[in-house]
């Protein structure tokens, strides 16, 4: 009887501590990003002091200092167009592709889907320096076009990994139907297959999307002035010759993570779940 | 017979489903043969060049930027330091994030409402840019108004500022800290769906054949678990080992080169000071490194896994 009650009772403080560090991991992850608002909002003086914790007077100076700098919306708005782009290339053409790899007689494709995988995995910067040649021996260097089928083309392996595991899931006869009924595959795909996959093909540009948003070392690379810088890169090269003015940073930042952080979080579900089904299946 | 006809019904109108399978699997894999492909075996064939723009000279080198890489110490000073950056924060991202999935699967097992607060904010490190998070972190790393040392001045932990940066280890621990900051969260995640996949139904027989919790975790959760920690792992190596903005922007690879990882190295080679051979054949080593420890993990986990899989 004692012994019940006092397992009930460690376990009731089991779970508190559990709920304790839960909250405790929580706000590590969205602290730094909360922080980062705050300062954003912080007037200069209270930037270079520690208390006050929270501005005593927000300010919105820094956001405009940072929309001021001729370079940032136009990043903002050729990081958008790059996404944008790539987004639609690599779900229009990984769609095609996956629907090809699951339904249709393609040769070699356990090789393909094996080469397609192995691209996703060497790091960027092993490929880099013939890219760059390519790109310009094409005309295409400080171009978004060039980011737009460099990012399509890397997220291409994520995106025909998840909607072949997609498609295969489709029952065969839909399809079989569909043909039988004298529809082409292009035709099958559009009426019968398409309105099905609705759902991965969201998650799958929402994934490209994101990461196209966030790369880096291309966006580093084959841009060379403002007319095609996105927005990371932007925010890279963003510090003052000598001093580093930390609230229009901030703000800057803010204004770069914003559309991806919300893009997350209202698709939470579908994202994890895009995400963790291709890994746990494996 | 059926999808026989159906070939047969397409061919006479001109196009065969093998040729629809080429038309509709081509221009995705000629985009990835074109801009990944092609470039990875360009990496390769520029590592046997000398190929120096600015003066002109593009040469066959043989073996000789391999020879170069084998003595040259700061190549090797790059090897450690992404061993280190990679052993680091790849293990603290596997402890601290099975950690999290179970604390996650135990105390919010059936609370939806709260799974999706938590879920959340689990998600918004992995969406963060890296880039912004290197110039959040630099901020919160500050020597003067940097957060981090205003919380260890104010619950006593540290007497007087630390400056995190101007020290090479200290750099790179705190680059870590970052990492771990980004990715752990998500790890978590995937060990979570991992652990969802476990059927409930063998913990209660465990426990009614009276193991305790550690056995449990032991011999049951940890060997069911294996794939997707070994996945987890594999991910996370990859991308640990080919580190490259966070520390650019973070460090910009120093102080002096304490920081420099391979990637780093590799990108001034090549574009600051414009050695395309010799970037080349770090890029190749890197890739070769990669190749090697996703080979490793396979083989060394091989065991474990055909156990499982029989």
């Amino acid at each position: 009887m004692t012994e019940g009650r006092s397992h009930r009772g460690t376990n009731a403080a089991k779970v508190q501590i559990g709920r304790a560090l839960l909250a405790l991991a929580c706000v590590f992850c969205v602290g730094p990003a909360v922080w980062q608002a705050v300062t954003s909002l912080k007037p200069d003086a209270e930037l270079i002091r520690l208390p006050p914790l929270l501005p005593g007077e927000p300010t919105a100076s820094h956001y405009r200092a940072a929309v001021g700098e001729p370079s940032l919306p136009r990043a903002l708005l050729n990081s958008a167009l790059v996404a944008t782009g790539a987004t639609v290339l690599a779900v229009g053409l990984g769609g095609l592709c996956s629907f090809a790899l699951a339904r249709l007689p393609v040769g070699g494709k356990r090789a393909i889907l094996a080469v397609v995988l192995c691209a996703s995995m060497f790091p960027p910067i092993a490929v880099i320096s013939p890219l760059y040649l390519l790109v310009r021996a094409l005309g295409l260097r400080d171009t978004l076009t060039a980011l737009i089928l460099t990012h399509a083309a890397y997220a291409l392996p994520l995106t025909v990994w998840i909607l072949t595991s997609f498609f295969r899931q489709i029952p065969t006869d839909l399809y079989r139907a569909a043909r039988v009924d004298g529809c082409s595959p292009w035709r099958a795909l559009a009426l019968v297959i398409l309105p099905l996959a609705r759902p991965a093909l969201a998650v799958a540009a929402l994934l490209v999307f994101i990461f196209s948003w966030n790369e880096f070392m291309f966006a580093l690379t084959l841009t060379a002035s403002e007319a095609a810088r996105t927005a990371p890169v932007a925010l890279a090269l963003f510090p003052g010759l000598h001093e580093i003015p930390w609230g229009d940073l901030a703000a800057a930042s803010v204004l770069v993570m914003a559309p991806v952080v919300l893009l997350a979080v209202l698709f939470q579900r579908h994202l994890v779940a895009g995400l963790t089904a291709g890994s746990v299946k494996g | 017979m059926n999808g026989r006809d159906g070939h047969r019904g397409a061919s006479r109108r001109g196009i065969s489903e093998r040729a629809w399978g080429a038309l509709f699997a081509g221009p995705a894999l000629f985009l990835v043969g074109l801009l990944a492909l092609a470039p990875l075996l360009g990496a390769v064939w520029l590592s046997f060049h000398r190929r120096l723009p600015i003066f002109g000279i593009s040469e066959f080198a043989g073996a000789r930027n391999y020879w170069l890489l084998w003595g040259d110490e700061r190549f090797w000073a790059a090897c450690r330091t992404t061993l280190h950056f990679t052993g680091l924060s790849v293990a603290a991202e596997l402890f601290l994030g099975l950690g999290l999935a179970l604390l996650l699967d135990r105390v919010l097992n059936g609370r939806a409402a709260e799974a999706r607060w938590v879920q959340a904010a689990v998600l918004i490190p992995w969406a963060v840019p890296t880039v912004v998070s290197a110039q959040m972190w630099s901020w919160l790393y500050h020597p003067d108004y940097g957060l981090l040392n205003y919380l260890l001045q104010a619950t006593g932990l540290v007497s007087s500022p630390i400056n995190w940066l101007d020290d090479p280890v200290r750099a790179l621990h705190a680059a870590v800290l970052m990492d771990v900051w980004k990715t752990t969260p998500f790890a978590a995640l995937l060990l979570l769906a991992g652990l969802k996949t476990i059927p409930r139904d063998l913990y209660l027989a465990a426990r009614a054949d009276g193991a305790g919790r550690w056995a449990v975790f032991r011999h049951l959760t940890l060997p069911l678990l294996l794939p997707v920690i070994l996945i987890v792992l594999v991910f996370r190596t990859m991308d640990a080992v080919r580190i490259f903005d966070a520390v650019y922007v973070l460090t910009g690879g120093g102080p002096g080169n304490g920081t420099e990882t391979l990637s780093i190295y590799a990108y001034k080679t090549l574009f600051q000071t414009l050695q395309f051979g010799y970037g080349s054949t770090l890029a190749t080593a890197m890739f070769l490194v990669v190749l090697a420890l996703t080979a490793g993990y396979l083989l060394l986990l091989r065991r474990h896994l055909r156990e499982i899989a029989s």
